[in-house]
């Protein structure tokens, strides 16, 4: 037996998973009230657009994005083998993909604005 | 002390005879005080010799009863009668092969210990010079205490569904008591340790359901031990990989 | 020594049952699953950081069509489980993050609590910074 390289994949989950578990309800909540029409003062376009501007905003969107979709990826992967699905390299490389091109997207998106 | 009727479903199996394990039924009366073991050891001296199933101390010491009492892990002698109102099915350790009966093959489960090196591998120095004697402090013998309750019953392992799906598994019970020797402030093996419980089959096939704790009949808490391990053998990589000039 | 009786263990399959089997491994199931919604919702985050690179039009489009029943109903849901999935994460902290002082251990109810406690102040320091009332 060797050490694993595990850490690598946990690592990020880990601190998405902390990290979520402190951010997502209010972010969650926040467009809720935008989709039930009563938006918050910061999604008026002037405001959001002038936040996301700042290199310390950006470098917060995109870590936030990141950690958010990798530790949703990384236990997804753990679901679906729980559930019986036996293909984990497979669904380790489909679901770490997609996590990293959310975050290429949430970069480029950032870059732009 | 009261007496009533209990009625029980034994999972049985004789390699010699069955294809596949089987229930059966006994209707047996029991004294309202007795634990699920009294009641087995009275079918077997009275209705059914033939049941086998392991048991030694009647004490919650051994572990050796350990067994499924109405589909949760249990020590047979701590299973009080009076908490199961109904019918009683008791089945061996799942996760584990059935022998015969309750009786299960633990030798996985056996090998898998002792690669962990449960034992003290001494820290170079740590001895009193003269003396030969290892101090402690009781704060030091408090940090890995709840470790060595372990009584090696293997109820963790039949909670465990990633030891049901991963037979590979190395498990709670192995990694809580590596981790209590890695604990311990006399004991320098943690590198050796770190070798199996840092490898695939180490903490990384544990998704923290979090059942091995809750099974416990005594109280250690293996899911701890085991994400406190996760996270050091993160920092240990990362710091290995990533900041080269922290190695000795 | 009597003769060595023929050995056949019998190994009973696994399968997908177990989740059933206690209301623990439901509970599980259920903690698991919030990365659906999570991820989902993340995903959305990076679509509307694109709408937002776009200029105030293709931005207010985006806003317009949060509005439907059905983005409400998902907001809903992925509240509720993003929430759950904070509660379980904080609760298990202890366990992961042991604190000795001393010779004993912080009760676990203090460092969960101290968890739960900076969640409530950070979530309702992003909603008063959001201007959400």
């Amino acid at each position: 037996m060797a050490r694993s390289n595990k850490p690598i994949v946990w690592g990020p989950f880990a601190a998405g998973g902390t990290l979520t578990a402190f951010l997502s309800p209010a972010l969650i909540l926040l467009t809720l009230l935008a989709a039930l029409g009563h938006a918050p003062d910061l999604f008026a376009y002037d405001r959001l657009h002038a936040l996301a501007g700042h290199w310390l905003a950006r470098l917060a969107l995109a870590g936030v994005v990141f950690l958010s979709l990798w530790s949703a990826a990384h236990r997804l992967r753990i679901t679906c083998y729980d559930l019986g699905v036996r293909a984990d390299t497979l669904v380790a490389s489909v679901v770490y993909v997609v996590a990293l091109a959310g975050t290429g997207g949430a970069v480029l998106y950032l870059a732009r604005i | 002390m009261g007496e009533r009727t209990v009625e029980f479903e034994v999972l049985r199996y004789n390699p010699e005879k069955d294809a596949a394990p089987h229930f059966q039924r006994y209707s047996v009366k029991c004294r309202e005080e007795w634990v699920v073991l009294d009641a087995l050891n009275h079918i077997k001296e009275s209705v059914d010799p033939t049941l086998s199933y392991r048991w030694s101390c009647h004490m919650a010491v051994c572990g050796s009863c350990g067994m499924m009492v109405n589909g949760e892990p249990k020590l047979a002698c701590k299973s009080f009668l009076r908490d199961y109102p109904g019918l009683i099915r008791v089945e061996p350790l799942r996760h584990f092969p059935v022998e015969r009966d309750l009786v299960t093959v633990i030798d996985d489960f056996v090998a898998k210990l002792a690669r962990v090196k449960p034992f003290l591998i001494p820290q170079p120095g740590a001895a009193q010079a003269g003396t030969g004697e290892y101090a402690q402090t009781p704060a030091q013998l408090k940090r890995y205490k709840q470790f060595t309750l372990c009584i090696n019953c293997m109820l963790c392992y039949a909670a465990c569904p990633e030891y049901g799906l991963i037979p590979e598994y190395i498990g709670p019970a192995v990694i809580a008591l590596g981790h209590r020797w890695n604990e311990d402030s006399r004991d320098g093996g943690r590198a050796q340790r770190q070798e199996e419980l840092a490898a695939t089959n180490g903490v990384w096939d544990c998704s923290f359901v979090g059942a091995c704790s809750e099974v416990c009949p005594e109280h250690v808490d293996p899911a701890a031990a085991i994400q406190q391990v996760k996270i050091k053998s993160t920092i240990d990589w990362y710091t290995e990989h990533l900041m080269p000039w922290l190695n000795k | 020594m009597a003769e060595q009786v023929g050995r056949r263990p019998h190994v009973r399959p696994i399968t997908s049952e177990w989740i059933f089997r206690h209301p623990r491994y439901l509970r599980y199931m259920v903690r698991e699953f919030s990365c659906l919604f999570i991820g989902a919702w993340t995903l959305m985050l990076v679509c509307a950081l694109g709408r937002l690179s776009e200029g105030p039009e293709a931005w207010g489009r985006f806003l317009e069509g949060l509005k439907s029943p059905w983005v409400v109903a998902f907001h809903v849901l992925a509240l509720a489980f993003a929430a759950y999935h904070s509660f379980t994460w904080f609760q298990l902290t202890p366990k992961a993050l042991p604190v000795q002082v001393g010779e004993k251990f912080l009760p676990d109810d203090v460092i969960a609590g101290a968890h739960f406690g900076a969640w409530a102040v950070l979530s309702l320091a992003i909603l008063f910074f959001a201007g959400a009332f």
